[in-house]
């Protein structure tokens, strides 16, 4: 039986399992840390760095989502610190690409969106890139649109760890990392891609969506790749 | 020589500026209208899924965005091959009359009601919507009353007032609620009174203007816009029509695929607008006019009470084709009045509440056009796409832009009358710009391609002598 610990969150105390992430205690006890990248039931990355927190007695920002909880462990997941960070990680998500919310199919329904209001950012105040960037409508049933990709990598964990087709990835470094399918195909070419549409469902913005979805229309339901996972026992 | 430079032209949307070149004796020898803005929506749109087009092209314009929605959304169900159910047909029908009472209120009361009302020679500080509310309160809270009935109208059937995205390729996303049907119809009367009792006020001062209607483009050229089956007044969908100054029909039933048969678009080196002209009679003298006014020409009839019996008189007073550009005011609250009829027609029907108002398809067609009558006149969207459903191209022909040349012409007879570089004043110069609002030029709408205009950059020292110039 896996062995209880204490940990203090923001000045509480709760009692976990040995082997649960920092985040994952926190929203066992009603605690919301701010998350892109990660998605329950597929693996972390701790790659969007908002869910950054601090720990006493460490001297970095650690990221909630693949730290696990340890005994004794004392952990802010607010602070004005804290808050400056998140709302600067998001603002480099900004001005990276081209996220136009006003014509742009997810409008309403957006993670990136939403977290933006979330955290208060009211202004961005980096110059934006602007990138020109393709939209592949190649296949025939849905649309990755490059200007709206934050580069999550939801939609590679789910295709690989849920769907098993591996049919994405992310392609060079740093800012010039692409999303790719296959060998950097157009996506209605790759032949491992099973058109199941997970990738369209986690993908938190309008980067991957269904063809044919006009502005404001594309919803989606990033729960069912979680209670997949939960079904058949691979995550909790 | 001199040169007179009105910058910006005050009272209308968008940006321009006009010219006037006098010889020595102050005399006008010419005029010029420049558009001197670009937004380069033609380009940018390029490999966009189309399906999307509606709601990027709508931004375009935040006073005509239904116009460009929904003859967007034409050109994508041409591009799908779908027919749009009825009652989305009709749905989107009384949004379009919601958006053309708006806009047309926003052009009289707003804009032109200064000139009118308190003269063309009043004190230009005080000569806005500021001075008409003092001077003239009750038409002023009229006119922002029956703009609000025209903005509620969009807002009870697609959420929201301005960009709604309620309009979709292939029909629209929701049906109506009854209860927005109400409260669309029981604002109704209130819009129908203050459009009769404008009428009834336009009637009655407007002959203090005949030597402005005299000189205001009252010039003759040919007219054009859409009629349907029977011939009448058609705002929404129906066929091209073309008439001579005379009132002879040139072209008739014209099929939307059609139309660069008709017209064609020249680029001007002064402007950044395109001058669309009429092919059979050639650049430039194929000038053709559309709007209220040309509507109101090529039209056998409105198709409703109210509104044909103030057409009757309309032709009684200006003749079989009324020819001044001054009489865009009156035409413009003739189809304020038709819109109300026709919304409150369209809303009685029962079978506007009707739940199918989508078709679905993809693309079927590499190749779309969408027409329709925006507030301001024939509006054309014409886009190719690739066979995955990519905008390849596109191209926008803009309601101001059509009635380019005629105002040119026309600002070049308001010129050669009213100005006089000897004594030059405020109310002469202040005609030249009424003439442009009587158009109610949508700039900022007409604008949109990029890479085919000529600019030229001059280089010009302290005195004022060109050193070097540079054209792309």
């Amino acid at each position: 039986m896996s062995q209880q610990i204490s940990v203090r969150i923001d000045n509480e105390l709760y009692t976990a399992t040995e082997g649960r992430t920092i985040l994952q205690v926190a929203a066992d006890n009603g605690r919301s840390i701010p998350t892109l990248c990660y998605l329950e039931g597929l693996s972390a990355p701790g790659s969007c760095r908002l869910c950054l927190v601090e720990v006493a007695g460490v001297g970095r920002l650690l990221p909630a989502c693949t730290t696990p909880a340890r005994s004794g462990m004392s952990v802010t997941t607010n602070s004005d610190a804290l808050a400056h960070n998140r709302l600067m990680a998001l603002e480099l998500l900004f001005i990276e690409r081209n996220h136009v919310c006003s014509v742009c199919v997810s409008n309403g329904h957006c993670e990136l969106q939403s977290m933006a209001q979330r955290l208060g950012m009211t202004h961005v105040h980096l110059p934006y890139n602007f990138p020109r960037l393709p939209v592949d409508v190649s296949h025939p049933r849905f649309v990755l649109d490059h200007n709206r990709c934050i580069l999550c990598s939801r939609c590679v964990r789910v295709c690989d760890e849920i769907e098993g087709a591996q049919v994405w990835d992310i392609s060079a470094r740093g800012i010039n990392s692409m999303l790719v399918a296959e060998l950097d195909r157009p996506w209605g070419e790759a032949q491992s891609c099973t058109s199941c549409g997970k990738c369209v469902q986690v993908c938190p913005t309008g980067a991957l969506v269904e063809k044919g979805q006009a502005v404001e229309e594309m919803t989606k339901r990033n729960r069912i790749v979680t209670d997949l996972a939960v079904k058949r026992g691979a995550r909790t | 020589m001199k040169t007179i430079v009105i910058d910006p032209v005050t009272r209308i949307e968008g940006h321009s500026k006009i010219t006037i070149h006098l010889d020595d004796a102050g005399r006008v020898t010419d005029t010029q209208f420049h558009v001197t803005q670009l937004r380069g929506f033609e380009k940018f749109c390029e490999g966009r899924p189309f399906y999307e087009m509606p709601s990027i092209t709508e931004r375009i314009c935040g006073i005509c965005p239904i116009s460009h929605l929904l003859t967007s959304a034409k050109a994508c169900e041409a591009i799908m091959c779908v027919r749009v159910p009825p009652t989305a047909v009709k749905l989107r029908q009384i949004m379009h009359c919601g958006q053309v009472i708006q806009s047309h209120a926003l052009s009289f009361f707003h804009l032109s009601s200064p000139d009118l009302l308190l003269g063309f020679d009043s004190d230009p500080a005080r000569r806005n919507i500021m001075g008409v509310i003092e001077a003239h309160p009750q038409l002023a809270k009229d006119g922002i009353a029956l703009r609000r009935f025209g903005q509620n109208s969009i807002e009870g059937l697609a959420g929201e007032r301005i960009h709604p995205s309620w309009t979709v390729p292939g029909g629209v996303n929701a049906p109506l609620v009854a209860a927005h049907r109400d409260r669309i119809l029981a604002a109704l009367p209130e819009a129908k009174a203050i459009t009769q009792r404008t009428l009834s006020l336009y009637k009655s001062i407007v002959d203090r203007f005949s030597e402005e209607i005299e000189y205001f483009g009252n010039q003759p050229t040919m007219y054009a816009g859409l009629i349907d089956g029977s011939g009448n007044l058609e705002l929404y969908d129906g066929h091209l029509r073309f008439i001579d100054a005379a009132g002879n029909v040139v072209v008739d039933r014209m099929e939307t695929e059609d139309f660069e048969q008709y017209v064609g678009e020249a680029t001007v080196p002064h402007s950044f607008l395109k001058a669309p002209y009429f092919k059979q009679a050639g650049y430039p003298d194929g000038v053709f006019r559309v709007g209220p006014l040309a509507r109101l020409n090529i039209v056998a009839r409105c198709g409703t009470e109210l509104a044909d019996a103030e057409f009757t008189e309309y032709h009684q007073r200006y003749g079989k084709v009324a020819q001044s550009s001054f009489h865009y005011h009156h035409a413009r609250l003739i189809e304020i009045l038709h819109c109300i009829e026709r919304m409150e027609r369209l809303l009685q029907d029962p079978a506007i509440l009707g739940r199918h108002v989508r078709a679905h398809a993809g693309v079927n067609a590499l190749e779309g056009i969408g027409m329709s009558e925006a507030p301001r006149g024939t509006l054309i969207h014409h886009y190719k796409v690739n066979e995955d459903g990519a905008i390849t191209w596109a191209n926008l022909i803009i309601a101001t832009g059509n009635n380019n040349l005629a105002i040119g012409r026309s600002i070049n007879q308001v010129s050669r009358h009213f100005v006089d570089g000897n004594r030059l004043q405020d109310g002469m110069l202040n005609r030249v710009q009424a003439v442009l609002r009587a158009y109610d030029p949508c700039l900022s709408c007409s604008t949109h391609a990029t890479g085919q205009y000529p600019v030229e950059i001059r280089l010009v020292d302290a005195d004022g002598a060109v050193l070097d110039s540079v054209r792309n």
